[in-house]
């Protein structure tokens, strides 16, 4: 699977996220709070949302229509009224660069 | 005029659907991410002091209410205990159940619960109704929380100052839930995983009922009562004459909460208890910012947003009318203008949904 030029790492303040879209399909890139970062699925498994608009906290990120929560790292649904996990994709940093595993 | 069907195993329910109204994205005014961030921040200190404050009161009010009980001097005491138990309860299960008002999830659960159990709402079910009516607000036959529908049973919206519409729903769906779970409309929105906690839920409930009227058999007064389920009653006028401003007498159908949705100033007082709901356009393009800083939100795109109602007395003076008019014709709506400084509504995806008037043909 090809590893995909995100962002560069200065693009996403600590604790938040952005949306990058690719291929038709849209990704959040976090930066976490422990200065890792992580990516998942762009859009909320209750509801087709971006989750770009939403509030990082810690390790959760917080869906900005309904509230549901996820664990950014690991995509479990934390909070209803999500159920369904969020996908999430391998990350790694080459310099400044932050790069996505994609199927 | 087509007269509107609130089932949701109706027309109208099926036509929102079939015309892309449920997927079609709201519009929301633009805010730098870092203000929103700001707005967003979540904390747990408001509200606590509100909780304890909420708390401490209704102790103090249901002691005096007791100790002077059954006097008239007691009189005072329960309506401010009813207030607190049947209207400010409304608003603490409203902004738990978003997960805002505190930063600790287990104090959102725990108010949210208390909560739920005053305001006679099964935790379980308004979670999944709350969560409808924010992606479908106001559409009909999808929206489980339309509390004023078109045209306005105006006597059940009055009898509702004293909760009796509400109880006399309450009461025989929560044997309901109890005995066999969900009912056929609660499971049009509710997954089937939530089900047996839903179940659980009622049992709950209806058991601190049954016990509530074996104390009063037992002692035979109605006090067990006046400090349980009674305040729901009694104390809902306040939850009722801010709610029903919430979305009356605007548009449905419609992908703007602009138009759908009404921000009324008001007094500090009935912001308490209401816990700043009253900003409700602030609260629905933007669910995730907790009620302690709605009033910031509201300064940061009040140049978006139609003028805010002045008083609950004005919001009224505006609604009452429309409510009225909408019995002759239930395509009315009100459309309030906006400031220059405003983008226009959306308003195109509501001219696209089949068998809807026009804003403007509508006026």
């Amino acid at each position: 699977m090809p590893w995909i030029d995100a962002c560069a790492t200065n693009d996403i303040d600590q604790e938040d996220l952005i949306r990058f879209d690719h291929d038709g399909a849209t990704y959040a890139i976090y930066h976490g709070v422990d200065g890792q970062f992580y990516a998942t699925a762009g859009m909320c498994t209750h509801e087709q949302v971006h989750l770009c608009e939403g509030l990082v906290m810690d390790f959760l990120v917080e869906c900005p229509k309904h509230n549901g929560q996820f664990d950014y790292r690991t995509g479990e649904a934390k909070r209803s009224p999500v159920c369904i996990n969020l996908k999430t994709f391998p990350v790694r940093v080459d310099g400044d660069r932050v790069l996505i595993e994609v199927p | 005029m087509a007269q509107r069907d609130y089932s949701p195993f109706g027309e109208d329910a099926k036509r929102a659907v079939q015309s892309g109204l449920c997927a079609a994205e709201w519009y929301h005014t633009d805010v730098p991410r870092k203000v929103m961030k700001d707005l967003m921040a979540r904390s747990d200190g408001p509200a606590i002091r509100d909780t304890l404050l909420l708390y401490g009161l209704m102790a103090t009010f249901a002691a005096a209410g007791i100790a002077l009980w059954p006097s008239y001097w007691s009189l005072p005491f329960w309506l401010a205990y009813g207030v607190l138990y049947g209207s400010a309860a409304d608003s603490r299960w409203h902004e738990c159940s978003h997960g805002t008002a505190f930063r600790t999830p287990w104090m959102n659960n725990l108010v949210y619960e208390i909560s739920s159990f005053m305001i006679m709402r099964n935790s379980v079910t308004w979670r999944w109704s709350h969560a409808r009516h924010h992606s479908e607000t106001y559409f009909v036959g999808r929206d489980p929380e339309i509390a004023v529908m078109r045209p306005s049973e105006l006597v059940k919206l009055l009898l509702n100052f004293f909760g009796v519409m509400d109880a006399a729903k309450f009461f025989p769906t929560l044997v309901q839930n109890a005995f066999s779970g969900p009912t056929l409309d609660e499971k049009t929105y509710v997954p089937q995983s939530e089900w047996a906690k839903l179940r659980r839920v009622a049992q709950v409930h209806l058991s601190i009922y049954a016990a509530t009227v074996a104390g009063a058999v037992a002692l035979g007064s109605i006090l067990p009562l006046m400090l349980i389920g009674l305040p729901r009653l009694y104390g809902a006028w306040h939850h009722v004459l801010t709610g029903l401003l919430q979305h009356g007498g605007l548009a449905d159908n419609v992908v703007d909460h602009r138009l759908n949705s009404r921000t009324v100033l008001m007094n500090p007082i009935s912001r308490f208890i209401y816990w700043n709901m009253n900003y409700h356009v602030e609260h629905h393009m933007f669910p995730m910012v907790p009620y302690h800083a709605l009033p910031r939100l509201h300064e940061v795109i009040k140049g978006d947003l139609p003028p805010p109602n002045t008083s609950i007395l004005q919001g009224y003076i505006e609604m009452w009318p429309a409510l009225k008019r909408q019995l002759r014709n239930e395509d009315f709506f009100l459309k309030r203008d906006l400031p220059p400084t405003a983008k226009p509504y959306r308003e195109d995806f509501h001219q696209y949904v089949p068998g809807m008037t026009a804003p403007k043909a509508a006026e």
